[in-house]
């Protein structure tokens, strides 16, 4: 039987401009090409500016994580600057990066993935759409569009709880180098505490109901979209000043086991990316970025980062699972789940954190502009592992990096042609009507793609690209 | 198994807060409003090198919802963060509604339009087995509009990633496209309410009334240090010195003079705060020369660049 190849372009419903492709045989998916298809150029466009821009410049390489980028790149100037931030100020930090991790994975499941398991009204943005495998009884369906408008407001409240210390949202300005501009006072903590408990209760009353409705309806995704199985987390959320301590540790699981996780593993490799070839393989640290668009073979304008030379997945399901939160399984469902479970046990921890403010002190420390210095950021964005490297020469940047949660992901193939892990993940997978391949968006949209994240950051050097998911 | 259109608006009103922008919450505007968009203008929203962040931005809007926005006052049939379809059945779609209502449709462009080799550096999906630059999209349904709004810095005027080298030549939707109304929102992303303000405006009465740049006067007709809170420190030469500090911000960096917008007044994220009032500086973002133009954020504004203190507002 013929090859049938299927591209999605755009793919809809993620942040960013994704590409995916997968080639059908005798009814499965026999390979899979994952594709950014924007680049901007962050990096280039950071360097030789001064470093204390970073922190408001790389949050607007994502609107919808602002916050992941703004600490990742905050912590890398912390870094270089070798200034401690009083607890005042890592509390309001962390409290931010929770009430964006809500705000995101409220929209992730509502906003961003619930069309492909539940029919919207008649009217655009939700016509037209893919017929066919829509499971939901009526009654059902209607409670979870009347959720839908719910999660409206709730993921809107998040970002209220975020602007009460950041002053706005997206993107927040309050965090700079050695801790946050505001000083916590009581109105401001009661202010936050109500909207908190209110989120708590939707996520524990409906979204994590939610979640577990269409596992029911949908039980065979929970063999579905499994990938290489192979997760990974840098670990955040410092609970004490030396970062000794975090709600999400560091580490990775592979082969049944779960693993110490060290930075200087990671590298990136180009061969199918728009990027020079003599830049593959490198470190963050001491990647560049040089596009190349008519590269031949190439595909994508993310690079393809690896551990130990193997692709890991990241996000809420392998923070959770190296954390030993949640080892239920590795699939399309249990990305959900997963997530869905995050949103509590970040929502739980929040209460707990907004209530050791010291109202009235310091929560931020002074800090000098060093002459040269290196840094480095390591967080977890809503998306997952996310880290930001930069190094200082004569008070300017002189190289910075990100490698993104999505680039994991989302990569291309790696100089061994081995895939990455959505394209894996897609691969096996039983496609009932190649023209409305719901199975495909259904397991990409399981990794809550960030393409602008991906593209913008994944270069040292400064160049991005956008992704398309066929 | 779908919802009737009159069932899902029934929903949203049972779920929704009241209608009403702040700029316009009197019930026989928003009975003329509901009159005007009874036929829900058509609104294609298109991506360029941007970061969805003005979209996030307009999904923040306090009054009216977001839902009350989809359902009563615009029809969004091309938004690609929020549409069911995918891949080709979205990507023609386009094609059809800019067909179907063309000189009906307003366009929502978000992003900056990268020029650099023929546009290569921003595609935005598959036609005919070719990926279609958002360059070559613009070009295409751009002149159809009924008018266009450059939502945000990017779209305006180039914003971020029009920044110094500029990597990719992006440009604005400006320098692209002729002959049709621009409307400038700026703003890194633009507040909800600008965005809104100015569809409602231009539903109910037209066009509002822009400045050189092509921005509504209504939103940016004064600057941020006009307005400010802190305007009395400054008046009275005190100054902080560092973070969390009382006082005028001009020496940590605040560009609150070089910046348009109403931020003072109108606040951020249903009101609750804005950047100064969180004891940070104004970094700028509703200028025209955003980010170089405002860069290094943190560095005091030269003493011959200051406003004169209670002279200066006309």
């Amino acid at each position: 039987m013929a090859t049938k190849k299927i591209t999605i372009d755009p793919v809809t419903r993620v942040e960013g401009h994704l590409k995916i492709t997968v080639e059908v045989n005798d009814g499965k998916v026999t390979d899979a090409y994952s594709s950014g298809t924007l680049w901007r150029g962050i990096e280039v466009i950071l360097k030789g500016r001064d470093p204390r821009d970073a922190g408001q410049i790389t949050q607007r390489i994502c609107g919808v994580c602002p916050m992941a980028h703004g600490t990742a790149s905050i912590l890398c100037l912390d870094d270089a600057f070798k200034v401690e931030v009083p607890d005042n100020g890592r509390i309001i930090r962390n409290l931010m990066l929770g009430a964006n991790h809500l705000q995101s994975h409220i929209l992730h499941f509502y906003h961003l993935a619930a069309l492909d398991y539940v029919t919207g009204p008649a009217i655009p943005p939700f016509v037209p759409r893919y017929q066919g495998d829509f499971r939901l009884p009526p009654r059902v369906n209607d409670a979870y569009v009347a959720h839908y408008l719910q999660a409206l407001e709730m993921r809107k409240k998040a970002h209220e709880m975020l602007a009460i210390w950041g002053g706005r949202m997206p993107p927040q300005t309050a965090m700079v180098v050695g801790g946050v501009t505001c000083v916590p006072t009581v109105d401001k903590i009661a202010a936050f505490l109500w909207r908190l408990r209110e989120i708590r209760a939707f996520v524990n009353d409906v979204y994590i109901p939610d979640v577990l409705g269409v596992a029911d309806a949908y039980a065979d995704y929970k063999k579905i979209g499994a990938g290489y199985g192979n997760l990974l987390a840098y670990g955040g959320f410092p609970l004490d000043s030396q970062n000794k301590t975090k709600l999400f540790k560091a580490g990775r699981f592979t082969k049944d086991r779960v693993l110490d996780f060290d930075v200087n593993s990671v590298t990136e490799d180009v061969k199918y990316s728009r990027y020079k070839s003599a830049n593959t393989g490198k470190k963050p640290s001491e990647g560049m970025t040089e596009p190349d668009a008519e590269k031949e073979g190439s595909y994508s304008w993310l690079k393809a980062p690896r551990y130990e030379g193997q692709p890991y997945e990241v996000g809420p399901l392998a923070r959770m699972w190296v954390n030993g939160d949640y080892r239920q399984g590795i699939s399309v469902i249990d990305r959900h789940a997963a997530r869905a479970l995050e949103a509590k046990k970040i929502a739980d921890a929040m209460e707990e954190w907004v209530l050791q403010l010291k109202p009235g002190q310091p929560a931020c420390a002074e800090s000098k502009l060093p002459d040269s210095a290196e840094g480095a950021g390591l967080t977890e964005g809503a998306r997952g592992a996310l880290g930001h490297w930069i190094k200082i020469v004569n008070k300017k940047i002189d190289n910075y990096q990100a490698v993104v949660p999505t680039t994991w992901n989302c990569s291309p193939r790696d100089d061994k042609d081995v895939r990455g892990p959505v394209e894996e993940a897609l691969c096996g997978t039983r496609i009932v009507d190649t023209d409305n391949p719901l199975e495909v968006v259904r397991i990409v949209r399981s990794f809550d793609p960030c393409i602008a994240c991906a593209v913008h950051l994944i270069e040292p050097s400064g160049e991005m690209k956008k992704f398309r998911v066929i | 198994m779908e919802l009737t259109r009159r069932e899902f608006l029934k929903l949203c009103s049972a779920s929704a807060v009241g209608m009403g922008l702040s700029q316009m919450a009197v019930p026989k505007l928003v009975h003329a409003l509901e009159e005007a968009a009874a036929k829900k203008p058509p609104v294609i929203w298109l991506q360029g090198a941007n970061c969805t962040g003005c979209l996030v931005s307009l999904l923040n809007t306090a009054h009216p919802t977001i839902a009350e926005v989809l359902t009563r006052i615009v029809s969004l049939e091309y938004q690609s963060n929020v549409m069911a379809a995918s891949g080709e059945l979205a990507f023609s779609y386009l094609d059809t509604i800019a067909e179907k209502a063309k000189g009906e449709f307003f366009l929502l462009m978000e992003g900056a339009i990268p020029t650099k080799d023929n546009g290569i550096y921003c595609t935005i999906g598959e036609k005919d087995g070719k990926e279609v630059t958002v360059l070559d999209m613009v070009k295409q349904i751009g002149p159809k509009a009924k008018a266009i709004v450059a939502v945000g810095d990017c779209a305006s005027f180039g914003g971020i990633p029009a920044g110094k080298p500029n990597p990719t030549d992006c440009q604005p939707i400006s320098k692209i496209i002729s002959g049709v109304p621009i409307i400038n929102i700026q703003g890194c992303p633009p507040h909800p309410d600008w965005l809104l303000g100015t569809i409602v405006h231009v539903l109910l009465f037209g066009i509002p009334e822009l400045d050189k740049l092509g921005r509504p006067k209504l939103f940016f007709g004064e600057t941020v240090h006009q307005n400010c809170p802190n305007y009395s420190y400054f008046s009275e030469g005190k100054f902080a010195k560092k973070f969390g500090d009382p006082g005028c911000l001009i020496n940590l960096g605040c560009k609150g003079p070089m910046a348009n917008s109403d931020c003072p007044l109108r606040k951020w994220n249903s009101g609750v705060n804005w950047c100064i009032g969180a004891g940070s500086i104004c970094i700028g973002c509703c200028s025209e020369d955003f980010p170089d133009g405002k860069a290094p954020f943190y560095a005091a504004l030269p003493k011959d660049q200051w406003p004169k203190a209670d002279t200066e507002i006309v």
